[in-house]
């Protein structure tokens, strides 16, 4: 039996890994189930739920989480029915100034966003949107757009154009080759798309804040303020953690994509 | 049971001008093949038949009715990719079903149906494979079988086999070949392959850079190449230009009489035709002699440095280095672009 060598560089990366995302992960998780913990002792003096209960009875905990909830929600929306029919018009369709059009989008990212942030809060705030939902929900729409666009018009041009051929040739009409061939084999990487731009929404908090102060209160927002003006770690850690929620659930879907197999086919594996 | 006619076909793609003045009328049953180099326009004329591409001007009709601008989900065409394009998100059964379905048949025929053309390109039983489960050449008769199981009227095949190593191209070939006789289905195949062609084809069109060159069965194509450019396409062949004065053929190294009159000539000479003897004058020497078991290749310079094969039953018989006299016993003789004169064949 020959014995198999150790990775070594698997294990620099595992253990890399470990200490850059685990090891505070692990620190916060940590944080948010302890009662007492006190220098300079290793392992908290006491555990538990102590501050979650105090965290959860907090009413504005519960405003943004639901306020969180309904903007990445309806930004996810929005995005996917104006960024996808856009996507497909980039990713097939000849018409002029495209390619200048498709840069710009490109080019609006290249800028330092804290900058532009502040000039659109600036028009914003002659239009009376600064601190309302729709004002919040319009800047972090600017902030999907590149993704959204980029990734599924990616999507659409891998999508193979004699298939789509093959189905008009057996007698499908566009509108059902777009159906029944180009949106199964784009979908995989499409959701994976929406995925992000949900999460990615969720956690946004530049534009949130900046827009939102002081009406709209994110999630993230909200667990900022709490570790700026709290003298006690628990609450932001337990938020944080709350934090983690989507982003789990996010992974589970992903995982039901990618290991249903459509995935691998959808980039023609 | 359909004909294909082909009126004055002509397609410009921005500036090229990929198929020009083509016409063309396909029997019924009757299977044509394309020939002709990369970019003559093979692809783009089948395509315009499937509807693909629009044709500029002229007028294609299938069985007398006019469908130059019918798209082709209401075309009675069927076409076959050469890369296969089966539908990678569905299994064999659903690739085959997906036509029959949006024809809104009872799902038992559906079955049937399906089964029964697996059946035909001899993949009984694969229905709920995957398509990437499959080989090459599976997939290529899965994808013939999803045009056939439409019964269209007629059938439209891009190099369908070109990915296909060639002892599976050839046997791919022969039950082509088959099944379209016995279904007496219109066939037009693109082909880059001459001996495809001439396999396969009832008449082989050789095109050339969008336009027609010659459209005749495979042995006249092959014995009585229209143009050089048709000669030198079509097998193997020696073409050598000269000058026809007093009724003589002249190139250095080779001097031939025919019935011509003087001026500028090219002259075409098949291997098998070209005749070698020893001689003693040194303007053609032979370079080389391959064995090829049956028969051997002679491959000989001339003075100016113009190599011609000729065709020997003996390779023994024969050494580099060697003077020869060339007698061709069968040849063509071509004088702008036209067959002017025909000898021995
Ligand atoms: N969509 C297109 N846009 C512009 N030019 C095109 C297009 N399709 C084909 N052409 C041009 O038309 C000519 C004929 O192309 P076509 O694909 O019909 O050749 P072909 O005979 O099928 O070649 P091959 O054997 O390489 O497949 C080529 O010069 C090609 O560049
Ligand atoms: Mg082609």
């Amino acid at each position: 039996m020959i014995k198999a060598r150790t990775d070594w560089t698997g294990l620099f990366f595992a253990a890399a890994l470990t200490v850059v995302i685990v090891f505070p992960l692990l620190i916060v998780g940590t944080w948010a189930f302890t009662n007492v913990w006190r220098y300079p002792s290793v392992i908290p003096q006491e555990f538990g739920l102590k501050y979650w209960a105090a965290t959860t009875a907090r009413a504005d905990v519960w405003t943004s989480i639901t306020m969180s909830l309904s903007l990445a929600s309806v930004v996810t929306l929005l995005s996917a029915v104006i960024c996808l029919p856009a996507a497909f018009a980039f990713a097939r369709l000849e018409f002029p100034g495209r390619n200048i059009l498709f840069f710009s989008f490109l080019a609006g990212q290249a800028f330092p966003k804290f900058g532009l942030l502040v000039a659109i809060a600036g028009i914003f705030l002659n239009l009376n949107l600064i601190g309302t939902f729709w004002g919040v929900i319009l800047i972090q729409l600017v902030g999907t757009l590149l993704f959204m666009i980029w990734i599924p018009v990616a999507a659409f041009q891998s999508v193979d154009r004699r298939m789509e051929e093959a189905a008009r040739d057996v007698g499908a009409s566009p509108l059902r080759v777009f159906w029944s061939i180009t949106m199964p084999q784009a979908g995989p990487t499409i959701a994976a798309a929406v995925l992000l731009n949900f999460v990615g929404t969720f956690y946004e908090t530049e534009g949130a804040w900046l827009i939102g102060a002081p009406g709209i209160r994110t999630l993230p927002v909200l667990m900022i303020s709490f570790i700026n003006n709290q003298p006690v770690i628990q609450y932001g850690a337990v938020l944080s953690v709350l934090l983690w929620l989507p982003s789990f659930i996010a992974l589970l879907f992903a995982r039901r994509i990618i290991g249903s197999g459509s995935f691998a086919r959808g980039f023609g594996g | 049971m359909a004909v294909l006619d082909i009126k004055d076909v002509t397609k410009i793609f921005g500036g090229t001008v990929a198929v020009e003045r083509f016409n063309l009328t396909v029997a019924d049953g009757e299977l044509v093949c394309l020939l002709g180099p990369s970019g003559s326009g093979k692809s783009t004329l089948l395509r315009m038949i499937g509807g693909f591409e629009t044709a500029t001007s002229g007028v294609i009709a299938i069985d007398g009715e006019d469908v130059t601008r019918v798209p082709p989900e209401r075309r009675p065409t069927g076409m076959v990719f050469q890369s296969h394009a089966l539908w990678t998100h569905m299994n064999v059964f659903k690739n085959l079903a997906f036509g029959l379905k949006l024809r809104r048949l009872p799902p038992a025929e559906i079955k049937d149906r399906v089964e029964a053309v697996l059946e035909q390109v001899g993949l009984a039983g694969y229905g709920q494979r995957q398509t990437h489960q499959l080989s090459g050449g599976q997939q290529q008769r899965v994808a013939l079988a999803r045009s056939l199981v439409l019964e269209p009227k007629i059938l439209l095949l891009d190099e369908p086999f070109a990915s296909l190593d060639q002892h599976l191209r050839e046997r791919l070939r022969e039950e082509v070949r088959d099944l379209q006789q016995r279904l007496k289905i219109t066939t037009l195949f693109v082909t880059h392959g001459q001996d495809e062609a001439l396999a396969l084809a009832d008449r082989i069109v050789v095109l050339r850079a969008g336009r027609s060159e010659q459209i005749d069965p495979p042995d006249v194509v092959y014995r009585a190449p229209a143009t050089p450019f048709v000669a030198g396409f079509i097998g193997t062949m020696n073409l050598i230009d000269g000058v026809v004065e007093g009724g003589v053929f002249r190139h250095p190294g080779l001097d031939l009489a025919m019935p011509v009159a003087d001026g500028p000539a090219t002259l075409a000479v098949r291997p098998e035709a070209l005749g070698i003897a020893a001689a003693t004058s040194a303007a053609a020497v032979i370079h080389r002699v391959t064995d090829y078991g049956t028969h051997a290749i002679v491959d000989i310079d001339l003075a100016d440095g113009l190599r011609l094969k000729a065709m020997a039953p003996d390779a023994r018989a024969w050494a580099a280095g060697t003077a020869v006299a060339l007698s061709p016993q069968a040849f063509a003789v071509y004088r702008d672009n036209v067959a002017i004169h025909r000898a021995g064949a």
